[in-house]
C-alpha cells in the first residue's frame, strides 16, 4: 500500500504542477460569470440555466482532466525512460498500475471538489439555499464515474499506440455511452440478427455511465435519490473499475517496458 | 536565397494586391444576397441554421417547464407534440394525445428499472410548483432564458413571443417587459394575429384598457380573416369583414384551419367586451363568428341564447307603454 500511495502522490503532484486544471477552472469561472451577467427580462432570480451551464462545463473539464491525465501516465514513463528504473525498485507492475489509477482518481476528486465548491457558491448566490446533500450525491456519483473512465483510460494506454489515440477513443466511447447507453436495447430492436444480438450484448456488458449523471436532478431541485440506489451504483462502478484494472494489470504483465 | 530587400518588396506588393482586391470585391460582396454581414451576431455565426437551434431552445424551455422530465428521441413523445408551456397559455391548439405521465412505459429490464432512479421520472409543471413542490408558480421564470435565446435566434417565430409574454405577465407580474416583447414581436411579425391577441389580453387584463384591447383584437380578427382569399382586400375594418364572413358558408383556408383556436379566442373576447358595454347585438354577432371556428359551438349557442333573452328583456320596458 505504501508503494501504491507513493506513486499516487507523484501523480497528484503532477496534476497541480501542470496548467490543465487551472486553465479549465478559470475558463469555467469566466464563462459562468459572463452568463450570470446576462439580463433576462430584468429578473435576477433566474438560476437554473446558470446551474446547467456550470455543471456542463464541470463535466467537460473533468472528463478532459481524467482522460488526458490518465492516458499519458504510462506512455510518458516509457518515453522518459523512467519506467525501468521505477520497476527496478521494490515496486511490482500491479502496484504501479494501482498507484497510477489511485493518483489519477484522487487528482480528479480534488479537481471535482474545487469545481463543486464553485458550483455551490454560484447556485447559492442566487437561490439563497444550499442543498449540500444533493451536491454531495452528485459529486460522489460524478467521482465514481471518473473512476471507471480513469481505469478504462489506463487500460487503453497499455493497448493503444499513442496517448492521443487512446484519449480520442475514450472520449468517443464515453460520449456514446452517455448519449445512447440507456437506449441501446431499443436501438437493438430496430436491427437485424446477428447485429441485434451483438448490440444487446453490448447493452448489458458496457458500463452504464448515465447512472452517474445527476445533473438534471440537481439543476431542477429534485429531492435526494434514495441512498440504497446510490450505494448500489457505487458498487456497480467499483465492479467496472476492478474489471478494467485487472485487465490493465494482465496486459502490463506481458508488456515490454523498454 | 532571396535577399531581404526583395522579400520586403514582395511582402509590400502582396499587401497592395490584397488591399486592391478587397476594395474591388467589397461592393460586390455587400450587394450579394447570400452575404451575412448585414445581420446580427447569430445570423453571422449560424446563417439559416439558427431557426433549427431556435427550435431546440424552445423545446429546452418546455423541458425546463417539466423540470427535466421530458421524452428523448427514443421515447413516445405523442403527448409532447405541442409544448405544454404553450398549451397552458390557452391560446394554442394542442396536438398532444397519449399519456404525458408515462411516456417511459413499463420498465424493460433491470438496467432500465435501476437507471430510472437517477433522472427525473415524474410529470410536473413549473407553474404548479415544480419538482420539489415547494416553489411557487413564479418558478416558471426558469423557462425564460431559453425562450429569450430562441426569440433572438429566430425573430420570426410568433409562438416564442406569445408564450414568453404570457408567462411574464401572468406569473412574473412583469407587464412592462411583456408589453415591450409583444411590440418587438409585432415589429418582426406584423401579420401575426396571435401576437395581437396576446397584446389585447395584456391591455385588457393588466392595464384594464378596454379600448386599446378592442383595437388590437379587431386588428387580430382582420389579419386572421385576410388568410381567406375570398375575403375582400382593401381597407375594410374587422367589423365590416366579419359580417360578410359569418353569412358565407364556412370554407377555411389550411392556415385558418390550423389556427381556429386563436380566432375563437379573439371573437369571444370581443363579444365579452361588447357585452360588458351593453352592445348585445354586436356581442351576439361576435359569438356567431366564434361558433364557426369553435369545437364546442353548442356551448356558444347557449351564450347566444342567454344574450338574446337578455336583449328581449331589455326591450320590454320600451314596449310596455304600448299596453
Amino acid at each position: 500500500m505504501k508503494n501504491i500511495s507513493a506513486v499516487a502522490g507523484i501523480v497528484i503532484k503532477e496534476l497541480y504542477r501542470r496548467k490543465d486544471f487551472y486553465a479549465l477552472f478559470i475558463v469555467t469561472v469566466v464563462i459562468c460569470g459572463m452568463m450570470a451577467m446576462i439580463n433576462i427580462y430584468n429578473d435576477a432570480n433566474i438560476v437554473r440555466y446558470l446551474k446547467e451551464i456550470c455543471l456542463d462545463l464541470i463535466w467537460i473539464a473533468s472528463l478532459v482532466i481524467a482522460i488526458t491525465t490518465t492516458a499519458r501516465q504510462i506512455p510518458a514513463e516509457r518515453d522518459n525512460r523512467t519506467l525501468l528504473p521505477l520497476l527496478a525498485k521494490p515496486l511490482t507492475r500491479t502496484q504501479l498500475i494501482l498507484g497510477k489509477f489511485l493518483g489519477c482518481w484522487l487528482a480528479c476528486g480534488l479537481a471535482l471538489l474545487c469545481f463543486y465548491l464553485f458550483f455551490g457558491a454560484l447556485a447559492a448566490s442566487r437561490e439563497h439555499h444550499w442543498p449540500v446533500l444533493n451536491y454531495l450525491q452528485a459529486g460522489l456519483m460524478h467521482w465514481f464515474l471518473l473512476g471507471i473512465i480513469v481505469a478504462f483510460a489506463l487500460l487503453g494506454s497499455l493497448i493503444f499506440a499513442a496517448p492521443s489515440s487512446n484519449a480520442t477513443i475514450c472520449f468517443v466511447l464515453v460520449g456514446g455511452i452517455l448519449f445512447v447507453g440507456r437506449n441501446l436495447d431499443r436501438v437493438a430492436l430496430t436491427l437485424r440478427e446477428p447485429t441485434r444480438a451483438i448490440v444487446n450484448a453490448l447493452y448489458y456488458a458496457l458500463p452504464h455511465l448515465e447512472f452517474y449523471d445527476l445533473r438534471d436532478l440537481v439543476v431542477h431541485n429534485w429531492p435526494l435519490v434514495a441512498w440504497k440506489y446510490i450505494i448500489l451504483a457505487l458498487l456497480y462502478a467499483a465492479f467496472y473499475m476492478a474489471v478494467f484494472l485487472i485487465g490493465a494489470c494482465l496486459v502490463f504483465r506481458r508488456k515490454a517496458v523498454n | 536565397m532571396l535577399p531581404p530587400r526583395t522579400l520586403w518588396l514582395l511582402l509590400l506588393a502582396l499587401l497592395v494586391a490584397g488591399f486592391g482586391l478587397a476594395a474591388q470585391l467589397d461592393p460586390q460582396f455587400q450587394t450579394w444576397r447570400g452575404s451575412r454581414t448585414g445581420g446580427d451576431f447569430f445570423k453571422v455565426m449560424l446563417g439559416d441554421s439558427r431557426s433549427m437551434f431556435a427550435n431546440s431552445f424552445y423545446v429546452k424551455a418546455d423541458e425546463y417547464y417539466h423540470s427535466g422530465y421530458y421524452p428523448t428521441i427514443f421515447d413516445d413523445n405523442a403527448a409532447f407534440q405541442t409544448a405544454h408551456m404553450a398549451a397552458d397559455t390557452g391560446a394554442v391548439s394542442t396536438k398532444n394525445h397519449g399519456d404525458e405521465h408515462g411516456f417511459l412505459g413499463p420498465t424493460r429490464n433491470w438496467i432500465d428499472a435501476f437507471g430510472r432512479n437517477f433522472f427525473p421520472d415524474r410529470h410536473t409543471h413549473l407553474d404548479q410548483g415544480g419538482a420539489d413542490d415547494l416553489g411557487g408558480s413564479e418558478n416558471v421564470r426558469e423557462i425564460l432564458p431559453w425562450l429569450k435565446l430562441s426569440a433572438d435566434l429566430d425573430p420570426d417565430n410568433v409562438q416564442t413571443y406569445t408564450v414568453t409574454a404570457y408567462w411574464l405577465r401572468e406569473r412574473m407580474n412583469n407587464v412592462p417587459e411583456a408589453d415591450a416583447l409583444l411590440h418587438e414581436g409585432i415589429r418582426n411579425c406584423p401579420d401575426s394575429y396571435d401576437i395581437f391577441f396576446e397584446l389585447g389580453r395584456l391591455y385588457y387584463e393588466a392595464y384594464h384598457d378596454r379600448q386599446r384591447a378592442r383595437n388590437v383584437w379587431l386588428e387580430g380578427v382582420r389579419l386572421w380573416l385576410r388568410l381567406d382569399p375570398a375575403v375582400p382586400r382593401g381597407k375594410l375594418s374587422a367589423t365590416q369583414l366579419i359580417a360578410g364572413w359569418v353569412d358565407r358558408p364556412t370554407n377555411l383556408s389550411p392556415v385558418q384551419a390550423d389556427n381556429q383556436l386563436v380566432m375563437e379566442e379573439l371573437t369571444t373576447h370581443l363579444a365579452k367586451l361588447d357585452e360588458d358595454e351593453g352592445n348585445l347585438p354586436e356581442a351576439i354577432e361576435w359569438l356567431e363568428a366564434a361558433q364557426k371556428v369553435s369545437e364546442t359551438p353548442q356551448v356558444l349557442q347557449l351564450e347566444i341564447g342567454r344574450l338574446r333573452y337578455q336583449l328581449g328583456v331589455e326591450f320590454i320596458p320600451v314596449l310596455k307603454p304600448l299596453y
